[in-house]
């Protein structure tokens, strides 16, 4: 045991992260610019190189910028760049408000697309 | 109709990337159940494990209900979670999320069920009722599941009748017994959830053309 596995430490260890920090890149923003709602598993592509009109890119939305060059679901975006995954919406509001990324969603209602059962069916049945 | 919804996860055609790659096709499914029956050890048998931070608000029902002494200050939680990823050759990503176990986390339950295929429910024989409040969760969103009874060494095991009518399930519910720690039965599993939502999806459409 150390002194970090103490009751009051529990939510502020280096494993659970800053406590208020994360927002402080969102200039304490915690809702996407409008009212966008991105799914855990969309996927956000980079659509062009064009500089931004309004928005002063901090380098979390540079490396957001950088990793979704490749398409890449929302979910792994926020486990990679290791920001909750409320300022990574925040962040991404501000690069599709630009127009730099887009946001691919995915069906919201239970999911009903056969030709994906079907993907993910095979993919199982292969493993 | 169906012909007015997004395709799933694929993307329009000629979807524009800046730098190329091709857009994955995403699909998620929820593993539920108790504290302690297995959810982390399945899902890590079967996928690569990852991170996820999460921060929300507390919510006031937790209030009174969970211990918050040395957060009090705080009307934000961090949620430290992981979610597990199986990447297919055919651009294909499966993600697999454990629900939270305790009620001040339930506002996740609907971020991580909105799109999901459908749920598997584990079930410890020992602590049958852990699982209620999952079923009654997704049977209340309408949500497809499963329940996956986590057979564990020396656990008495029931036949798969006397567990339905423990859980008060009905007859199309399957319940499947596995071994969380055997990563074949747990792809039996997911299997089994998988055929389970499309044998759903046409029954119900036979109903609806009838």
């Amino acid at each position: 045991m150390t002194g970090h596995d103490g009751y009051g430490d529990r939510w502020f260890d280096r494993e659970a992260g800053p406590v208020v920090r994360p927002y402080a890149v969102t200039s304490g923003r915690t809702l996407p610019s409008g009212g966008a709602s991105f799914g855990l598993i969309d996927v956000v592509v980079a659509t062009s190189e064009r500089q931004p009109q309004f928005l002063r890119l901090g380098p979390e939305h540079r490396r957001i910028l950088s990793l979704c060059r490749r398409p890449t679901p929302i979910v792994d975006l926020t486990s990679e760049i290791d920001l909750p995954l409320g300022v990574v919406r925040v962040l991404l509001g501000d690069l599709t408000s630009e127009g730099m990324v887009r946001v691919l969603p995915t069906q919201k209602q239970p999911m009903t697309d056969e030709r994906l059962l079907r993907m993910v069916l095979d993919g199982l049945e292969s493993l | 109709m169906d012909s007015n919804h997004y395709d799933g996860a694929l993307p329009p055609a000629g979807a524009g990337t800046r730098a190329g790659g091709s857009v994955p096709s995403t699909a998620k499914i929820l593993i539920s159940g108790g504290f302690g029956v297995g959810k982390t050890t399945l899902v890590g048998v079967i996928s690569e494990i990852r991170p996820l931070r999460t921060e929300e608000p507390m919510s006031d029902r937790s209030v009174g209900v969970d211990d918050t002494r040395g957060v009090r200050a705080k009307t934000t939680t961090t949620v430290a979670m992981d979610f597990g990823r199986i990447s297919f050759p055919s651009q294909l990503v499966l993600y697999l999320f454990g629900t939270p176990g305790q009620e001040r986390f339930w506002f996740m339950w609907d971020e991580l069920s909105v799109g999901a295929i459908g749920a598997v429910v584990m079930a410890d024989t020992q602590r049958v009722a852990d699982c209620f409040a999952a079923i009654d969760y997704f049977e209340h969103n309408g949500i497809p599941f499963i329940i996956a009874v986590n057979c564990f060494d020396g656990a008495p095991r029931f036949s798969p009748d006397d567990i339905r009518i423990a859980l008060c399930l009905g007859p199309e519910i399957p319940i499947v017994l596995c071994d969380a720690r055997v990563r074949d039965s747990v792809k039996h599993v997911l299997v089994s959830l998988v055929r389970y939502v499309m044998s759903g999806h046409r029954r119900r459409n036979q109903i609806s053309m009838a």
